[in-house]
């Protein structure tokens, strides 16, 4: 049964299997980890390619076409298949740990979201090497799209389909784990901030997907079945896939920027070694944002000539969304003032998160002015803003949390003094990059445009941006040098790594075995580790049960298959437009393997396995020694 | 965890408590589904009889919201206080409910050609 | 894993969240239904704002389209099918496999007749050139209801598997959470259908 009990040295066929067929989240936060990094390495090479075009005017060094597919690939995959995994990575790898589960609520969903996920993303990407890249931009308007010759679109739709399918499952199975799973004591008040947003960002997923599936259905049928939803001439509306789109696609960037601010939520306190300030307004806030987040999508359409009317609705809806989030900044604020601060490594990217992404919040509410925004409009000053955001908000988060985390997910460290490094070289890179193209975008410069005519301003202004993404690119390197040599570091081998963990995760000695808690924790009070430190608990835990059998889930290779299926079927409608005649019938055999695996899930009953105590005993023996971990 | 559970014999009493509340409970649902089938008539009714369009539209679009809480209150046993965390699912409907409100007035306001 | 032998005085009042699997099923199949009430109002929406909506001189509409007679008939049946599955899950509280089989199976017999009535309405509408690729609102239309029916064909699958798999070992709290699921997935598709009939059947003859 499972890997209790086996050896230490596997074969690589052995572990190969392990991970295809694993069900266990912290396999799966790491897989979900290392393709978000793969991803995040692709994309940003395309944005890379794209600064060295812009580097100096009426540049020749990659093409208008490959210059639209670039900019498309590079939105997209940063959003879905970047910073969507990279966070799922830490939901997966954490969550269970900070609620006191042994498991997910359905770990079997939890690895058809993530072979979903990662076959749609390879899917998206075979694009490049079979006759083109998807070149209508990330928001792939149906005006454009919908004419945009050869395939690139399909894979767009078909690879974000299977990929949102997959988002969507794992958000709904972050949301049953956090309902039904918390241990007991965990009451909804008690969960660390990581959990609340987790918990409230898989929420938005939950409602701010199926949007996008249809729009993408929409724009499915539209495309290769001969549908009329977004054709004028035959009755339908362009408009309707920008509604659709941003129905999604603004509560997509609550979705990545709320789990960020629940990983500086955790940051903060264990560094500025002080209680997390105004908690329940913390939690109202993440409940109040993505409340608000769905009531004002249509502030990305200002210009689309919805009237006086709506405009002012969302303007005004828009402008509200402030207020919580600056609540939040003050929060983490005042949780750093007066505290006895240590400047690490994951403290020295909230430091730097907190001034980058405010800057992103106050240009947001600038163009939340519809006035405003008609001058704004489709300029750089989009482009700084969103990326102050995104990369002063989400991607700070990841990097910090690698660091922050890193002990725990893999029992390793990451070097101190290679990521100080890192972060300067990537926070520098990141100003230089984006703050300049504010001033692009007000001065004129649209974006989306491959090149640039000499002589109106923006020459030196593109060049020092283009100087700051090659340092945005040393950053990421040193950053994936420190993960290679942290293969070297000894083991960590100890509870509370930080040694002022205040959540749950940290009363867990490294390396976290398979079954998470050998006894099920009981929460006595918010930031229990902290609590049980403070009266002197060397375990840093209490026990809610007596050591038993613990029951876990089996393994499994039908997600894999399942996934495979519908990667196999998005091949027959790819290419049905073309009147092949093995279109209809790949379509039915993906299908089919798909309904036969879930079939299979269905009839055959899967009960899991017991791990008895003795079992227990020795693997606690096998992987801390003799004695135990007491 | 699992799902093996303490296996406990109801005693005499509580088996024919069980078995009784069991009957009410079904014959409840029986009176539901009877006002259900008469509001789908009435819905049907008002539309053959030719009122008009300015009462018959908000008229059946409020049947339609009756019988809907009927189905997701009595039917799918959201009313059951011992549903597990069944207060946190009935957020999560009324939230879903909520958040579809403005998109269908967008889509029948601002979207015109 | 060994089997639990129930009685019917041992068996829980709540055999669907008697485990903590049946706990986790029974919030995970709402919480994926809140996520399918969006899903439905997004294409809802979309038929509104394209219904009759078609190419320049196009004659089909909702009122010279749609037919009440066979949109009550089905409402009729999927209506009744949600109180037989109502019934399956009173037996299935009684620890009697055979009332939930036979329910369920009427259940099912229901919801192919219903299914049965929207091919041949189709079947019908693309006969008469309302085919899926006619215009914006026959694309709308076909999308709407046939979402609807896609959702009935899986229902359909999924509660026959559970008859096949289970009509002959019984009930235990393994298949109970299954079986309840499945009941609760088929009254949502009732629900979506009620605002189907009402909006796209009775308000498109209004015009």
């Amino acid at each position: 049964m499972s890997s209790v009990a086996v050896s230490n040295k596997k074969g690589f066929g052995a572990v190969l299997w392990d991970y295809l067929t694993t069900v266990d989240h912290k396999k799966l936060g790491i897989m979900y980890l290392f393709a978000g990094v793969l991803f995040f390495a692709i994309a940003g090479v395309e944005a890379l390619l794209m600064r060295i075009q812009l580097m100096v005017p009426n540049n020749d060094f990659i093409s208008a076409g490959l210059f639209n597919e670039l900019l498309t690939m590079h939105g997209t995959t940063m959003l879905f298949l970047a910073a969507t995994p990279l966070l799922f990575g830490f939901m997966n790898a954490i969550v269970p740990l900070q609620i006191g589960a042994r498991d997910v609520a359905f770990p079997f969903l939890n690895s058809l979201g993530f072979w979903l996920f990662f076959l749609g993303a390879i899917f998206l990407h075979l694009s490049f090497f079979m006759g083109g890249a998807p070149d209508a931009g990330w928001t792939s308007y149906a005006s454009l799209s919908l004419y945009s010759p050869g395939h690139g679109i399909d894979f767009y739709v078909l690879g974000l389909q299977i990929s949102g399918a997959g988002t969507l499952i794992s958000g709904i199975n972050f949301i049953v784990t956090i309902i039904t799973m918390r241990a007991p004591g965990m009451t909804f008040m008690r969960m660390p901030l990581f959990t609340w947003t987790t918990l409230i960002s898989s929420t938005l997923i939950l409602f701010a997907f199926p949007p996008l599936t249809v729009g993408l259905f929409f724009m499915l049928v539209d495309r290769m079945f001969g549908a009329n939803f977004f054709d004028h001439t035959m009755g339908g509306n362009t408009i309707i896939w920008e509604h659709l789109f941003w129905i999604f696609g603004h509560p997509e960037v609550y979705i990545l920027v709320l789990p960020a601010f629940g990983l500086f939520s955790e940051i903060i306190p264990v560094f500025a070694r002080k209680r997390l300030f105004g908690y329940s307004s913390m939690v109202f806030a993440t409940i109040l944002i993505g409340f608000l987040g769905f009531m004002v999508w249509a502030h990305h359409m200002f210009t689309v000539g919805m009237g006086p009317t709506a405009n002012a609705i969302f303007a005004i809806a828009t402008m509200a969304i402030g207020v919580p989030t600056g609540m939040k900044v003050f929060n983490w604020i005042l949780t750093i003032w007066g505290g006895s601060i240590k400047v690490t490594v994951p403290m020295l990217y909230a430091l730097g998160f907190i001034p980058s992404f405010v800057a992103g919040g106050v240009t947001g509410v600038m163009m939340a002015m519809a006035p405003l925004d008609y001058q704004l409009h489709d300029s750089y000053f989009i482009v700084a803003h969103f990326h102050y955001v995104i990369v002063g908000g989400i991607v700070t988060a990841i990097f910090g949390s690698m660091h922050y985390y890193w002990p725990i997910m893999f029992n390793r460290t990451l070097s101190e003094k290679l990521g100080v490094w890192t972060f300067w070289v990537f926070f520098i890179g990141f100003h230089l990059t984006f703050f300049l193209q504010h001033f692009l975008g007000l001065m004129g410069m649209p974006r989306r445009v491959f090149t640039f005519q000499a002589d109106q301003g923006w020459d030196l202004y593109n060049y020092i941006s283009s100087i700051g993404a090659i340092m945005m690119a040393v950053g990421v390197v040193l950053l994936v040098i420190n993960v290679l040599l942290s293969i070297k570091t000894p083991p960590v081998n100890r509870r509370d790594y930080w040694g002022d963990g205040r959540s749950l995760e940290w009363s867990i000695q490294t390396p976290v075995p398979f079954y998470n808690f050998k006894q099920t924790p009981l929460v006595r009070g918010f930031d229990p580790c902290w609590l049980e430190k403070q009266e002197g608990n060397k375990e840093m835990m209490t026990y809610a049960e007596p050591l038993g059998d613990i029951h876990m889930p089996n393994n499994s290779i039908l997600p894999l298959i399942m996934s495979i299926g519908l990667f196999v079927a998005a091949f027959g409608a790819l290419y049905h437009p073309d009147g092949v005649s093995w279109s209809v019938p790949v379509i039915v055999i993906g299908l089919g393997i798909t309904v036969l695996a879930m079939i299979t899930r269905s009839v055959k009953d899967d009960h899991g396995f017991h791990v008895h105590v003795e079992e227990v005993i020795a693997e606690e023996q096998r992987l801390y020694g003799k004695g135990g971990n007491k | 965890m699992g799902h093996h559970t303490e296996v406990q014999a109801k005693s005499k009493a509580q088996y024919e408590y069980d078995r009784h509340h069991n009957a009410v409970h079904m014959r409840k649902q029986v009176i539901n589904f009877a006002i259900m089938i008469f509001l789908t008539f009435l819905a049907f009714a008002v539309v053959v009889a030719g009122f008009s369009p300015m009462f018959i539209k908000p008229f059946i679009l409020l049947l339609a919201g009756i019988q809907v809480v009927l189905q997701l209150y009595s039917f799918m046993h959201m009313d059951d206080k011992n549903g597990h965390h069944i207060g946190v699912i009935s957020t999560y409907v009324w939230s879903g409910a909520m958040i579809i409100f403005p998109v269908f007035l967008a889509f029948v306001t601002v979207v015109w050609w | 894993m060994e089997e639990t032998k129930f009685t019917p005085q041992s068996w829980p009042n709540h055999p669907e969240q008697a485990t903590a699997e049946g706990k986790n099923k029974f919030v995970g199949i709402w919480i994926f239904i809140c996520s399918d009430i969006v899903l439905f109002a997004s294409v809802f929406a979309t038929y509104l704002s394209l219904r009759n909506k078609g190419p320049a001189g196009m004659e089909f509409t909702t009122q010279s389209l749609f037919e009440l007679p066979l949109a009550f008939v089905m409402t009729m049946l999927l209506l009744t099918s949600s109180l037989t599955s109502v019934y399956a899950m009173y037996h299935m509280k009684n620890y009697n496999i055979k009332g939930v089989i036979t329910w369920m199976s009427i259940t099912v017999l229901l919801g192919l007749g219903f299914l049965g009535l929207e091919i041949y309405e189709f079947y019908h509408y693309v006969h008469i050139g309302f085919g899926y690729t006619q215009s914006a609102f026959s694309s709308a239309f076909f999308t709407l209801v046939g979402t609807h029916g896609l959702h009935v064909i899986i229902g359909l699958v999924w509660i026959t598997a559970l008859i096949v798999r289970n009509a002959k070992r019984g009930l235990n709290l393994y298949n109970a959470p299954k079986f309840y699921a499945a009941s609760i997935y088929w009254h949502f598709i009732d629900v979506v259908w009620v605002f189907i009939f009402t909006v796209v059947y009775l308000m498109g003859v209004l015009g």
